[in-house]
């Protein structure tokens, strides 16, 4: 039977790409988030030098297409004798990507907060330090929720670009096995089905977490 | 009048926000349980002055002497230090809108005060039943009313121990009928010796409780006196006319 031997190796395959591309999302989603509050806070709350290199930071990788990135990450860092593995050339590629739109909605957030938040905490005596950290990040994180899930969701599924720098993950198995067999209707269908379980689980933790984190009155419900 | 040296003592504050002088040179002196309240018309400096004092605006020049000695406003450890000392109301409260009533005082305690967890909360439970609202303590500000935020933020205020309070318009954000409830706060504060100066519209304050009135106009203290001094039968003052013209609005005796 072609097709009990089609489906065999599809799935095989694309459960191993689908751990592949797990094994991408999570740290990327990370390793973003980390890099786009760091910026966000210092493009925020810098001094003019800090916030012009922040900003610089985010134009270029919200400017230039993520392919482009990855080329560059991949092809071109060669030719000055840096060598990255292709999931690290991804992982690296994701991460400036994915951090330079998070530090936008995280300057956003921290820029909406209301001066009379900084002048209650100042007066009881708050430090900046103190009043940035206990009162306007706390509500800041809030605010930028929503816009840092959202970005996580698509990076779940601009992690298939990976696949053009030859890492193997979801989009890479399955091309290779639509191409073997000529099938890819069924093949990017079922491919699509992955990423949708992906998205799905995603947006189920991003919304426990408003949920936890959620105060009455305040920002997103 | 001066009952004994100033706690808070500001010489020549001025405060210009490009060319608008907001404040031209005040000078202030409250003594130690002493109340001094702030009229005059908006945009007269009332609210700069307040902020000023404690340094949330940056006076462009002036001295200002705390306890008997210069605070070096430049010196951020010194001026945190002195802020804790100087409580402060708002306004619009500036409670902390992601924290529970309860919480918006301990952080403060715990933050500034560092004291542990378990003695800010008992010192909290304490400052809100003072203020009326120990059942509140769960609630965050959306679900207060602007009378209960207000006491909670004169709870927080108070639970600093601060030797000077500060209160800006306390009232005036306020709905008619909530009015009362920060009032009667405020009079019992009063009562307990508590050192303040407050700008307020509200007459009946203005009225019983200041041992001084200043007026304030065009960035200078135009008048001061006892109330009796400026708003007693037949004198012609600054504050008389004022006063007579909150009167009208309100329909309140003075």
């Amino acid at each position: 039977m072609d097709d009990l031997g089609f489906f065999r190796e599809l799935f095989t395959g694309l459960n191993r790409g689908l751990l592949m591309s797990i094994m991408l999302i999570i740290p990327s989603a990370l390793g973003g988030l980390v890099i786009g509050i760091t910026a966000g806070a210092l493009r925020a709350f810098g001094n003019a030098a800090v916030v012009r290199i922040g900003d610089g930071y985010a134009a270029l990788f919200r400017g230039t297409p993520l392919v482009v990135q990855l080329f560059v990450l991949y092809f071109g860092l060669p030719n000055v004798g840096i060598y990255l593995s292709p999931y690290w050339a991804a992982v690296t590629a994701f991460v400036l990507c994915s951090g330079a739109y998070q530090s936008e909605y995280v300057r956003g957030a921290l820029l909406s907060i209301k001066r009379n938040q900084y002048l209650g905490a100042q007066a009881l005596g708050f430090t900046r330090l103190q009043t940035i950290f206990w009162v306007i990040i706390p509500q800041a994180m809030r605010r930028a929720l929503p816009g840092c899930g959202n970005e996580i969701i698509y990076l779940i599924k601009y992690s298939s670009l990976a696949y053009i720098v030859t890492f193997m993950e979801l989009t890479g198995e399955g091309k290779t096995i639509a191409t073997e067999y000529f099938r890819f209707t069924e093949v990017f269908l079922v491919i699509g089905f992955y990423y949708l379980i992906l998205v799905s689980v995603a947006k189920i933790i991003l919304r426990k977490t408003e949920k936890a984190l959620e105060v009455p009155g305040f920002g997103s419900a | 009048m001066s009952r004994s040296e100033p706690i808070l003592k500001v010489e020549n504050i001025t405060k210009s926000f490009g060319t608008a002088h907001i404040l031209k040179g005040v000078d202030l002196e409250l003594p130690k349980g002493g109340i001094k309240i702030l009229i005059g018309p908006s945009g007269g400096g009332k609210s700069t002055l307040l902020q000023c004092l404690n340094c949330l605006v940056t006076p462009d020049s002036g001295t200002i002497w705390f306890n008997g000695s210069v605070v070096d406003i430049q010196k951020s450890k010194e001026l945190y230090a002195f802020r804790q000392q100087v409580g402060m109301i708002f306004q619009d409260f500036n409670l902390f809108d992601h924290l529970t009533a309860l919480d918006n005082i301990i952080i403060a305690l715990c933050k500034v005060k560092k004291k542990n967890k378990q003695q800010a909360k008992e010192r909290a439970m304490v400052e809100l039943e003072q203020v009326g609202l120990s059942d509140k303590g769960h609630l965050y500000p959306a679900e207060l009313s602007g009378g209960q935020k207000q006491r909670v933020a004169i709870a927080r205020a108070l639970a600093m121990d601060p030797k000077v309070l500060l209160l800006d318009e306390p009232t005036s954000a306020l709905d008619p009928e909530l009015v009362g409830e920060v009032v009667a706060v405020i009079r019992s504060l009063a009562q307990k010796g508590m050192t303040m100066i407050m700008a307020t519209h509200q007459i009946s304050l203005i009225r019983n409780l200041a041992d001084e009135i200043l007026f304030m106009k065009d960035g200078l203290i135009a008048e001061q006196g006892t109330p009796r001094e400026l708003l007693g039968a037949g004198v012609c003052t600054l504050s008389q006319g004022f006063c007579d013209k909150l009167n009208e609005i309100t329909g309140e005796e003075i």
